[in-house]
């Protein structure tokens, strides 16, 4: 039991004050841009809520959250249940299992950057190979730096090959925890596969699961770096997730104001789901 | 061989396509790549490599990232030691507020971090400095590496603690010499961890930085859009980036989910 203790205070204070100032500041600094108007020369005019309003009407950030929640939603929905199948067809114990463990980690460990650039390299036409492979062997006219939807297709199975793995492995965890004792009494009870899944490995499986299917919303909600090195945004904007747009409007255009705005918007999306998932955990913990 | 384990291997042969392919980019020359598709290096050349080690930009790409990285890492797990060990021991006003507002840095976009970030490390100076990248990671490291050693520390019992102070060990002297080495594991799983993430990111170590601590990340992006893409040489420097998480990844095998899920599994 944790004993009640005032002092521990001085035990967090380099951390509270490490992420205070990290966090803090920065924040302080959008809402304070988010609420004024600039003409440069470090003039700054009240502007209210204005440039709230602006974003949420605007034509460019509706679209640019559409598409982040359909590319969010598109992720969980191959992901989770790949990573489900994957994770009770993996082997429970034995040599393949560090094996398995450790190739299928591979992809998580890669720089961001660099995921971009490999898939860029895998699937050009002509030159990469999953590229030459659809156009030239299969005939399918594919070509992501040209066509919307090869894109879109580009950048998901990207993201399933790099973070798929997270769910494997969350749910592995869960899995190895079942004692045999479980599958041996299912067994004489003539269980069916789809009822040990259900009643046995499924339940096992719902906290890990919960963490998992959370961390890849948040994530994937998050994501910049790999369709912006993969794509640019491009074509056209039809892959502008809600991040890139976000730093074209804030680093490339300098656009304060409606950037700050766009932050606060985005942060607070994404400060709901933290909260999700705290209380989530937190519950577990206190059973 | 049974039948169920068709799945996995499939997966992992899907997960090893790309790398296979990035490898095999790095090895073949240019004129080779321009030229038409082969699936083997049909001219196996180690040039790339060489371009990546006698050039100067390069190595150097290298050599910056590792170190904001190692900074990040020892500063993380510095002061998240302490605090994690007030989180797994004592109840205090705030705790729980505290600790998920931890979280929230965790999971905070780092698109909107970008230009605060980028403002506030020129206004003290510290712009392009090792130390900027360093401690702009500590944003969601500082986070997971409590998480991660607060989960880990709550495994060991109390009594351990109360044993110590019994026996007159003063706290330091018990945190450093008995603490510390039962949570070994945890401690390497949060370095890990930490040196991970710092080194997969890429958008804040590129804004703030210009020259002088230029990540490796900065150096591939400027070739690739620049130079009439020098595709094995991109695929020379991302190979080189994937060679320190393959080794260490073995050592941490049996955390790799406890560290992903900040030590909740």
């Amino acid at each position: 039991m944790r004993t009640e203790n005032q002092r521990a205070w001085f035990f967090v204070l380099p951390v509270l004050a490490l992420v205070a100032f990290n966090a803090l500041v920065p924040m302080m600094t959008v809402v304070n841009y988010s609420v004024q108007e600039t003409f440069g020369n470090n003039q700054f005019f009240w502007e209210g809520l204005g440039w709230f309003e602006q974003i949420l009407r605007s034509d460019r950030f509706q679209a640019a959250l559409g598409r982040q929640f359909l590319f969010t939603f598109m992720i969980l929905i191959i992901e989770v249940p790949l990573g489900i199948i994957v994770a009770l067809s993996m082997p429970r114990k034995g040599f393949w299992v560090p094996v398995c463990l450790v190739l299928m980690a591979l992809p998580m460990l890669i720089p961001w950057n660099v995921v971009g650039s490999m898939w860029n390299i895998f699937t050009l036409p002509k030159i990469g190979l999953l590229g030459y492979f659809l156009n030239d062997v299969l005939g399918i006219n594919y070509d992501m730096t040209q066509q919307p939807l090869s894109a879109w297709i580009t950048v998901i199975v990207m993201d399933v090959w790099h973070w798929t793995s997270l769910v494997v492995l969350l749910c592995y965890a869960g899995l190895v925890s079942i004692p045999d004792a479980y599958y041996q009494a299912a067994k004489i009870d003539g269980a069916s596969p789809w009822s040990v899944f259900r009643y046995i490995q499924l339940p096992k499986m719902k906290t890990v699961l919960t963490i998992a299917i959370l961390l890849r919303f948040m994530d994937s909600f998050n994501i910049y770096t790999e369709p912006f090195v993969l794509t640019g945004g491009g074509p056209g904007n039809s892959t502008t997730l809600l991040s890139i747009d976000l730093v074209k409007i804030a680093l490339g255009q300098f656009d304060l104001g409606p950037a700050a705005a766009m932050s606060l918007i985005y942060f607070a999306i994404t400060l709901l789901v933290s909260w999700l998932f705290y209380t989530l955990m937190t519950k577990d913990d206190a059973e | 061989m049974k039948k169920r384990s068709i799945i996995p291997i499939l997966y992992i042969a899907f997960l090893m396509l790309p790398i296979y392919w990035l490898v095999a980019m790095s090895f073949k020359t240019t004129n080779e790549i321009l030229s038409g598709f082969s699936l083997f290096p049909q001219t196996f050349t180690l040039e790339n490599y060489t371009t990546i080690f006698t050039d100067p930009t390069w190595y150097w790409g290298y050599i910056n990232s590792i170190t904001y990285v190692t900074l990040n890492t020892v500063l993380s797990v510095c002061v998240a030691l302490p605090a994690a060990y007030a989180f797994s021991r004592y109840r205090f006003l705030g705790d729980k507020q505290l600790f998920f507002w931890l979280l929230t840095n965790r999971m905070a976009p780092a698109a909107v971090f970008a230009l605060p970030f980028f403002q506030l490390y020129s206004s003290i100076g510290l712009f392009d400095t090792y130390l900027a990248v360093a401690l702009a990671h500590t944003l969601f490291n500082v986070p997971l590496a409590v998480w991660i050693l607060e989960g880990f520390m709550r495994g060991i019992p109390k009594e351990l603690d109360e044993t110590a102070y019994v026996d007159g060990y003063s706290f330091p002297r018990f945190f450093v010499t008995i603490f510390l080495p039962n949570i070994k594991a945890g401690v390497g799983v949060a370095a890990f961890f930490c040196f991970m993430f710092s080194w997969v990111e890429m958008l804040l170590a590129k804004t703030l930085t210009a020259v002088e601590a230029k990540p490796i990340a900065a150096v591939m992006t400027r070739t690739a859009s620049s130079a009439g893409y020098e595709l094995g040489l991109l695929a020379a420097a991302g190979t080189l980036t994937i060679i320190p998480g393959a080794i260490v990844i073995w050592f941490v095998r049996n955390y790799i989910a406890r560290g992903f899920a900040m030590g909740r599994v």
